[in-house]
């Protein structure tokens, strides 16, 4: 069992009457990269806020090096970059970090790299004011490595960046968690969370609506066939797949079942005289799941 | 994965805090601009005024000399060197201190500052004590342009330069830190409750500008209201002011006052100190971030 890095426990936030958390319980296990996905406004930022100790959770608990939120131990061994980065706008870019540096107690030489590192050294000498959001954005990843933390809390890492930056803070990310390093990142992105994170939390409203890696949320493949006759094409699908394992969309058969039945599928389907004008398989996109829970219908959960 | 070892951070938390705030405080042009603004107000309103005067007042006759040369002299520094801090120096103070923690809700930079592993209190520990050695530089400034000038005057003069005496000047040194640090403590604690500078930075203003001076007018009308409105943040230092030697109204500085002993101005000033530091501690350790 990994050893678990951040867990929180029926976390919960008011904000005068409306609430941004909604009791979220979710696990963030050592040297993984953890998505955590919602639409705006579904309560991330304010999550990560309570986990930095930047907000004071209204009820509920949170865990965070197994200390509490914004003990200075725990926040020491934490990076973060919550909801765009805060530079002094007057100082560039190096001695921003090198500002930073000092509040953790690390010499210059840690900033210098830290800024090696997100490929800022050409831009270090000019303001950071002067910077592009891509740049800026960078910058705040710099900062959040600064010190080598063992968890890098990212809230919409790749927010404002062009398809270049997002595909260059992609590789940093992937980079970042082959080093051992812990990634929390926060994302309304789906391709980007499918490609960089192992384990996802889906939040809307409020509510963690799912926890899993993301082969387990995406679930098991299914089979899509189009063939004619139909209804004998049904009756042999139902005989190799199983009778609750079909269902009908359109002109199209969809069976529940593993890639590795489609050759015995066909060879049944010949075999009965069928004939097949399209045989494919498909695995749920991230993408698929995310709309399939943040749009049903909520169910009303007794208090 | 190996249990990965707590590196100690080196040094005392709010030790490390104040190098790192005193680092951008001193390279902000903002800072600068106050303190030459500050050094220019002092140096115009103590010396060139009165010594612009005192000439012309002697050239038209012994008679006519309005002002004399005795408050512009090196031995006068420690009772001169107070007297434009209750006011201008006060309000510039309260600009830096409101601007340098207002400010950082506008950057993000409190997020960013408060995320880096010394916990709130000692962030903000390190910003007051960062901006207390910045006031303090301010004092010392002063105290050195209102040297060299008077050494200046008095050798065009051709009187006594005979420097004051290190005693009396370490008094005036202590209460300039005093009454600048109030009003720089002040700053801080509005700019901690607006979140931001501008606000903070006008309400700042019309209260040691306007608001105490109103009220220190209405106080003869209203009976009671006169014992209130003497130990106001502003009277307080400006009694301070007075009881260190400064000339009060009619002979010059604004805002210098005799409404309270010297004992009890000190007390008064240290006590608002004493408030506006704890209010702001309290605040930052207590309130969300957002």
């Amino acid at each position: 069992m990994a050893e678990t890095i951040v867990s929180t426990e029926r976390l919960t936030k008011t904000f005068g009457g409306r609430t941004a958390v909604d009791a979220v319980g979710l696990t963030v296990r050592r040297g993984e990269v953890y998505g955590f996905l919602g639409p705006n406004g579904a309560g991330k930022t304010t999550t990560l806020r309570m986990l930095l100790g930047l907000v004071r959770p209204t009820a509920g608990t949170a865990l965070v090096h197994g200390l509490a939120p914004g003990d200075p131990r725990a926040v020491a061994r934490t990076g973060s970059l919550v909801e765009g980065p805060g530079f002094y706008p007057y100082l560039s870019g190096r001695e921003n970090l090198r500002v930073l540096a000092r509040f953790q107690g690390l010499p210059d030489a840690d900033a210098d790299r830290a800024l090696e590192r997100v490929d800022l050294t050409g831009r270090g000498r000019d303001p950071a004011r002067s910077y592009s959001l891509g740049m800026k954005q960078r910058l705040g990843v710099a900062a959040a490595l600064l010190g080598d933390p063992d968890l890098l809390v990212l809230d919409e890492p790749t927010n404002g960046l062009d398809p270049a930056g997002m595909a260059d803070m992609r590789a940093l990310l992937v980079d970042v968690a082959a080093g051992g390093q812990t990634v929390l990142l926060s994302s309304h992105l789906l391709a980007e969370v499918q490609e960089v994170c192992d384990r996802v939390g889906i939040i809307d409203a409020g509510r963690l609506l799912v926890e899993g890696t993301v082969a387990e949320l995406r679930g098991s493949t299914e089979i899509r066939l189009r063939a004619v006759p139909a209804d004998r094409a049904l009756a042999v699908a139902m005989a190799v797949a199983g009778d609750d394992a079909v269902r009908v969309e359109g002109t199209e058969l969809r069976l529940a079942a593993p890639a590795g039945r489609v050759p015995e599928l066909a060879r049944a389907l010949v075999a009965a005289g069928v004939d097949i004008a399209a045989l494919h398989t498909v695995e749920r996109s991230l993408e698929e799941i995310f709309f399939d829970l943040t749009t049903a219908p909520r169910e009303e959960v007794p208090a | 994965m190996t249990a990965t070892l707590v590196r100690p951070a080196p040094g005392v938390p709010s030790a490390r805090a104040a190098r790192a705030e005193l680092r951008r405080i001193l390279r902000w042009p903002v800072t600068w601009v106050l303190v030459g603004l500050w050094s220019a107000l002092n140096l115009i309103f103590t010396y060139v005024f009165d010594w612009i005067s005192y000439r012309t007042g002697r050239a038209a006759g012994p008679a006519e000399a309005g002002v004399r040369v005795d408050g512009l002299l090196p031995a006068a520094v420690p009772d001169v060197l107070v007297q434009g801090m209750p006011i201008f120096g006060g309000a510039i103070v309260l600009m830096l201190g409101a601007l340098a923690v207002g400010s950082g809700y506008a950057w993000g930079t409190w997020k960013t500052a408060f995320t880096q592993g010394p916990g709130r209190t000692a962030v903000l520990g390190g910003t007051l004590l960062a901006l207390l050695a910045v006031v303090a530089g301010i004092v010392l400034v002063t105290v050195g342009v209102d040297l060299a000038m008077s050494t200046v005057i008095a050798r065009v003069e051709g009187v006594s330069a005979a420097p004051p005496g290190a005693a009396d000047l370490a008094r005036a040194y202590a209460g300039g830190l005093l009454v600048l640090g109030m009003w720089g403590a002040g700053g801080v604690l509005i700019g901690l409750l607006t979140r931001g500078p501008a606000l903070s930075v006008g309400l700042g203003l019309v209260w040691t500008l306007v608001v105490e001076n109103l009220l220190r007018g209405v106080a003869g009308a209203l009976p009671g209201l006169a014992a209130v409105t003497d130990r106001m943040p502003g009277s307080a230092a400006g009694s301070l002011a007075g009881a260190l030697g400064a000339d009060g109204p009619g002979g010059g500085a604004p805002g210098v006052l005799d409404a309270l002993s010297g004992p009890a101005a000190a007390a008064w000033t240290a006590g608002y100190l004493l408030v506006f530091l704890t209010a702001s501690v309290l605040l930052v350790r207590r309130r969300d971030l957002l």
